[in-house]
Parts: C-alpha cells; sequence; structure tokens
C-alpha cells in the first residue's frame, strides 16, 4: 500500500496518466518537430509558431463545416482532406512569412524572437476578427468516438490512439525527410557548417525557406490533430509555446532523436506528478526540473556535437 | 576622449535634463491626477526598459523574465501595504482576524511563516531589492557560468516568467490568486489613495527613475561599461583576455533585475495592487518592446519609448480596440526589421546631421569658416 492505494489500482492509476501524458506528448511531439528544425537550422526562434498550429486547427474547423454543409455522406475521411488543407496553408503563410521578414533578420537571432512575436499578436488578432473570441470545436467522426476498454479500469479514447498514430506516422516522414532525401542532406550540411554549405554549392537561402515552410506546415498539421482532443481558440497556441520551446531546447536543438525523447520525460513526467499534485504544481515542477536538467547539460540531452 | 564621444555624452545629458523637465514639471502641470497617475504607472515600466538597456542594449543579454523581478518588488511592496491593511481591527468580521482576506477565503488559519518579516517596513523596503537580486543572481551564476547564453538564455527566462505565473495563480492562498493582492490602503498609517498621496508618489517615483537612470550612467560610462560592450560585441575574445565574462553579466542582470524591482515596488504603491497579470510572459515582452522602441542603447530613449508604447496602447485601446493588437504586432516588427536601434537611432541618424548642418551652416555665415560634420555619434 502506497498512500492509500492498492499496488494494483496504483499501476492502473500509472497507467491512466500514462497515456494521458502520450496524447500531450504527441502535442508537443508534433509542435516541437517543426520548430526544432526551424531552430535548429536557421537559429531562429519562432514565437508565431502556435499561431500556425492555431492556424492549421481553423483551417479543420472550416473543413469540417463545409463537409458537414455539402458532403456529409464523406464526414468519416473529412480530417485527412483537413489535414493535408491546414499543411497547405499553414505551410503556404510561412513561406511568405520567411520572405517578408525572417530572411532579414538572419544575422539577428534575438530580433527574429521579437518580429515573430510581433507578427503572432498580429495573427491572434486576425483569428478573433475572423472567427471570434469563442473557443470553437469540430465534431468527431463517429469512428473516432468512444473508448476502447483495455482491461475494467484501464479505458483509452480512440481520438487520442488515432492522434498518436498521426504522431508517429509524422515523426517518420520527417525522419525519412531528413536522413533520406536530398533536402534533408542539405539541411543537415547546413546545421553542420553554414558556410562550408553554401561553398559547395548548396542555395542556403532556399534551404532556409523550404524549412521553414516546412517547419510551418508541420505546425498545421499539429493544429489540426489539436481539434481532436480539444478545442481552439485565438490565444490557444500561446499556452503551449513555452513548453514546445522547452522540449525543443531541452532535446537539443539540432537532433529529431532529442526532440522525441525529450518531448516524452516532459510530456510523462508532467503527467504522472499531476495526479499526485494540482496541475498547476505539476507544471511549475515539471517547469523547473527542465531548467534545473539544462543547467547541467546547457546544450540539451542529444547535443550534435560540431567542431565550430 | 574623442568628439564624437564627448558630443555624445553632452547629448546625453541634454536628453537626460529634458526627460527630467517633462516628467518632473511639465506633465504635472499639463494633466490632471487620473492622468498623472497613468503616466506614473508607465514611467514604472521605464525602470523595467532601463534595466534592460543595461542586460540587453549593452552586454546583448535578452532576459524575456524581467516582469517576474518586477513582479517580485510589487509583491514584496504590495505583502507589506497588505499586512497593514489587515489589522485585527480592520477583519474583524473574518474567521480569523488579522490575516489577509484571500488567505481566509482559502481556509488558512494562519500567516504563512514567509509572510510574517513582511510586518516590518524596513525588511519589506529591503526584500523589494534583496529578493529580486538574489533571484537573479542564482539564476544568472546557474546559467552565466555553464556559458548559457543568447537564444537560450532568453527561453528559460521566458520559462521562468511562466512558472511565476503559474505558481503564484495556483497558490492563491499564499498569493492572492489571479486577483492578486488587492484592497492596499495605508503606509505606515499614510492613506496612499488621496490625490495628495499620489501626487507626492508621482514625484518619489520619477526621482527614483531619474536616480536609477543617472546610475545606469555611472555604470555604463566606467570602465566596467567598456567591459559589458567588449561582452555584447565579441564574447570569447573578452574571455581570452582573461575576464571572467560570467561575473559581469550575473552582475549586470542582477542590477538590471533590481532596478526593475524598485518599478515593481512603486508600481504597487501609486496602483493600489499587484497581480500576475504584471508578472508573466506576455508583460515581460512588452516591457522588452519598450526598450526596443526607445533604442536598446539609449537610457533616455528608453524611458520616451517606454511612454509613448504605453500612451499609444491607451489610446488605440480606448478608441480602437480591436486594432491595437495589430498595431503593436506592426511595431515589433517594424522595430526588428527597420528600426533595430530604435528612436533613439533615429534621432541621432536622422535628426541629429541635420540640425548639425544647419549649425554649421551658421557657423559658416557668421565667420566664413566651413565646419565639417563631425562623426555620426555611436
Amino acid at each position: 500500500m502506497v498512500m492509500g492505494y492498492s499496488l494494483g489500482e496504483l499501476s492502473s492509476i500509472f497507467a491512466m496518466q500514462a497515456f494521458a501524458g502520450l496524447i500531450l506528448f504527441s502535442v508537443f511531439l508534433l509542435m516541437a518537430l517543426g520548430l526544432a528544425i526551424i531552430f535548429g537550422q536557421m537559429g531562429v526562434i519562432n514565437m508565431a509558431h502556435g499561431e500556425f498550429m492555431i492556424l492549421g486547427a481553423y483551417m479543420t474547423y472550416l473543413t469540417s463545416h463545409g463537409f458537414q454543409t455539402y458532403l456529409p455522406g464523406a464526414y468519416a475521411i473529412y480530417f485527412f482532406v483537413a489535414m493535408a488543407i491546414a499543411f497547405i496553408a499553414s505551410g503556404a503563410i510561412g513561406l511568405a512569412v520567411e520572405w517578408l521578414l525572417i530572411r532579414h533578420l538572419y544575422v539577428r537571432p534575438l530580433d527574429t524572437l521579437l518580429a515573430t512575436w510581433g507578427l503572432s499578436l498580429i495573427m491572434q488578432q486576425a483569428f478573433r476578427s475572423i472567427f471570434g473570441a469563442r473557443e470553437v470545436g469540430v465534431q468527431l467522426p463517429d469512428w473516432m468516438m468512444g473508448a476502447l476498454s483495455v482491461t475494467d479500469v484501464i479505458e483509452v479514447q480512440i481520438n487520442g490512439l488515432f492522434v498518436m498514430a498521426l504522431t508517429l506516422i509524422i515523426t517518420g516522414i520527417v525522419a525519412l525527410l531528413l536522413f533520406r532525401s536530398t533536402w534533408g542532406l542539405q539541411v543537415r550540411a547546413v546545421v553542420t557548417n553554414r558556410t562550408m554549405s553554401g561553398a559547395v554549392g548548396i542555395d542556403t537561402r532556399r534551404i532556409d525557406r523550404l524549412t521553414f515552410g516546412l517547419g510551418c506546415g508541420i505546425a498545421g498539421i499539429a493544429g489540426s490533430a489539436f481539434t481532436m482532443i480539444g478545442s481552439t481558440g485565438p490565444t490557444a497556441g500561446q499556452l503551449y509555446i513555452v513548453d514546445t520551446f522547452l522540449v525543443v531546447v531541452f532535446g537539443g536543438a539540432q537532433s529529431l532523436l532529442g526532440t522525441v525523447a525529450s518531448a516524452l520525460t516532459i510530456s510523462q513526467s508532467q503527467s504522472t506528478l499531476e495526479f499526485f499534485l494540482s496541475g498547476s504544481m505539476a507544471k511549475v515542477l515539471t517547469l523547473l526540473i527542465v531548467i534545473g536538467l539544462l543547467m547541467l547539460r546547457p546544450q540539451g540531452l542529444f547535443a550534435l556535437k560540431v567542431r565550430r | 576622449m574623442s568628439a564624437a564621444a564627448t558630443n555624445n555624452r553632452n547629448l546625453e545629458l541634454i536628453g537626460f535634463a529634458l526627460i527630467a523637465l517633462l516628467i518632473m514639471v511639465v506633465l504635472p502641470l499639463a494633466l490632471d491626477i487620473f492622468r498623472l497617475n497613468l503616466i506614473g504607472k508607465y514611467l514604472t515600466y521605464a525602470f523595467v526598459a532601463v534595466g534592460l538597456v543595461l542586460c540587453w542594449g549593452y552586454t546583448g543579454i535578452l532576459s524575456l523574465g524581467q516582469g517576474v523581478f518586477f513582479g517580485l518588488g510589487g509583491y514584496c511592496m504590495a505583502m507589506f501595504l497588505k499586512l497593514e491593511a489587515s489589522s485585527a481591527a480592520n477583519t474583524k468580521i473574518q474567521s480569523t482576524p488579522g490575516i489577509p482576506d484571500f488567505m481566509d477565503w482559502n481556509q488558512l488559519t494562519e500567516l504563512p511563516f514567509f509572510w510574517v518579516p513582511f510586518n516590518s517596513l524596513p525588511f519589506a523596503l529591503i526584500a523589494v531589492i534583496v529578493v529580486p537580486a538574489v533571484v537573479a543572481f542564482i539564476l544568472g551564476a546557474a546559467m552565466f557560468k555553464r556559458r548559457v547564453g543568447g537564444v537560450y538564455f532568453a527561453i528559460i527566462t521566458q520559462a521562468l516568467a511562466a512558472v511565476m505565473t503559474i505558481l503564484i495563480i495556483g497558490r492563491q492562498g499564499y498569493t492572492g490568486g489571479i486577483n492578486g493582492i488587492t484592497d492596499l490602503r495605508t503606509l505606515l498609517g499614510w492613506d496612499i489613495r488621496t490625490d495628495g498621496a499620489k501626487y507626492i508618489l508621482y514625484f518619489v517615483c520619477c526621482i527614483l527613475l531619474l536616480g536609477s537612470m543617472l546610475l545606469a550612467r555611472f555604470v555604463l560610462s566606467s570602465k566596467l561599461g567598456r567591459i559589458l560592450v567588449a561582452i555584447r560585441d565579441k564574447e570569447d575574445r573578452v574571455r581570452f583576455s582573461g575576464y571572467s565574462v560570467g561575473d559581469f553579466k550575473i552582475f549586470i542582470f542582477c542590477l538590471a533585475s533590481a532596478i526593475a524591482a524598485v518599478g515593481g515596488a512603486m508600481f504597487t504603491l501609486q496602483v493600489g495592487f499587484m497581480s500576475p497579470s504584471f508578472v508573466g510572459i506576455v508583460p515581460s515582452i512588452e516591457m522588452v518592446i519598450f526598450a526596443a522602441v526607445g533604442g536598446r542603447h539609449s537610457l533616455v530613449g528608453a524611458v520616451i519609448g517606454t511612454l509613448l508604447v504605453n500612451w499609444a496602447k491607451t489610446a488605440f485601446s480606448e478608441s480602437f480596440p480591436e486594432l491595437w493588437l495589430f498595431a503593436m504586432g506592426g511595431l515589433f516588427i517594424a522595430v526588428a526589421l527597420a528600426f533595430p536601434r530604435g528612436l533613439a537611432g533615429i534621432f541621432t541618424d536622422q535628426v541629429l546631421p541635420y540640425i548639425e548642418k544647419l549649425w554649421s551652416r551658421n557657423r559658416r555665415g557668421q565667420d566664413g569658416v566651413v565646419v565639417p560634420n563631425p562623426a555620426p555619434a555611436e
């Protein structure tokens, strides 16, 4: 007996909290993926990343409404269409932002922080003007509702499972792109040594733009997935941005594996602590632990060893 | 010292005198007490901006958590005022008289231990400076000694701002929660809510701000200031020259935090409450933008920037609340893209050469000697 719970009960509690943590992990990871490749490659802090995610969420919301009105028969598959639309919308706006804003600021990374914060304010207010200040939600297709009972005390929601599967697939695709495509090869070259990459003929500016667009596009997909498990408001993106930054920094900015590992650590510790402490204290404790660990390993868990 | 540097020094003095004239004479004469109190509130943010000029503009440490220090200073002051307002006589309807009302609502039956020393004003006044400085020291020592800097430091300070807000809101029995510490009345029996008290507090705030600016000026014009600039521009070279870069960074970060905290304490006194909405991520970033708009390399510019941005914010949000965020966002982007040196930069690059041209034309008219333009002040 520990704290008045039997061992069996405790293990179920841990299993349930671990599952809740896995959903949080999925959101963190989907958001952090885009951020990590942008930050890792360009050193640009995209404070508007959360807003790109919310853009994806609103696109999903619009698509679901479109399907409900015009194609109610095909509602079961609307999500896949919505995801593509969210990716394209966020990615396209990301490309435009890179061209208009970010590329002028590569030499002053701290200023990108201010500029993208400004961008996030503008996007938030735009969302509020267009979609209203109230939170909106989408109706899940029938097959995504309900829960699977693993044992009589442990239940897992299907939408949660779906989001997790989606996260794994997206992470896999990003890993494939990074390690098997020409773009990925060039990205890795630029991360390692920008000047030399330029010298051997890689168009680093083009790679930067593609990376930024892709990162924002992934944020759009994250937003799409986000609608499966929560409602969307104009400022919802800001709630996650600090956690996501910590995930990226904690994992080691240039490492995909590090991002996955740190997203898992942070989300699991937060949701496990949440059961024993109040939600706010769990968050405080998690953030403090991460800050403490970062002092021990300033470059993050999986630092890329590069001679500069 | 070169002619340009002397010129620059004189210019700063003139700017300082103009600021003093503006906030000590012009504004009190021109505005009613309600508006003046509002200006006083803006001036408390200017403390933070002055601190940011020190640590961001001159040393290159961008802290996105200055609201934490502003808040710590403000909360230390508020705790004393709240205890004075919660005397046993004032709170006899509570189930536990003599403790602040929000504690009573949260079923606390005695004063938490860390509140007890705040019964004394000298302790509270010392705490206003010392508590934030100690927090800054711990954070700085942990970060700068490990050579964590730049973007990483910015993100970590931002996380600290998040922690602080969550903590204050989550522990409402000890901190007053989301409403903050409200209903503050007297300072040692002197009612701070009257118009007369507001005038006095406004002038105290002005004098402290001018004092902080002079202190900052003193630090920056000393040899220490030269090292700080060197750290900003080429940290490794300073380190290889034998300086302990970490110690300098810790010092300036603590100083900036203590100045911000004084602002927080003056905020509490003038506005009459303190709440987590002045502590978190958003206010912290807004404070950075005040300094950026005014000019991150100019103390005078930072104060002017704070006043202008806040004045614009009030004016905009009174008449077009929808547009304010667009305007603010646009301002961020414009400053980052086009005017990295802010209003002060525009002044020294654009306005000053023009004035000098007029001046030299005048001189030539008098004695026929062409005076070459001095090099633009940097």
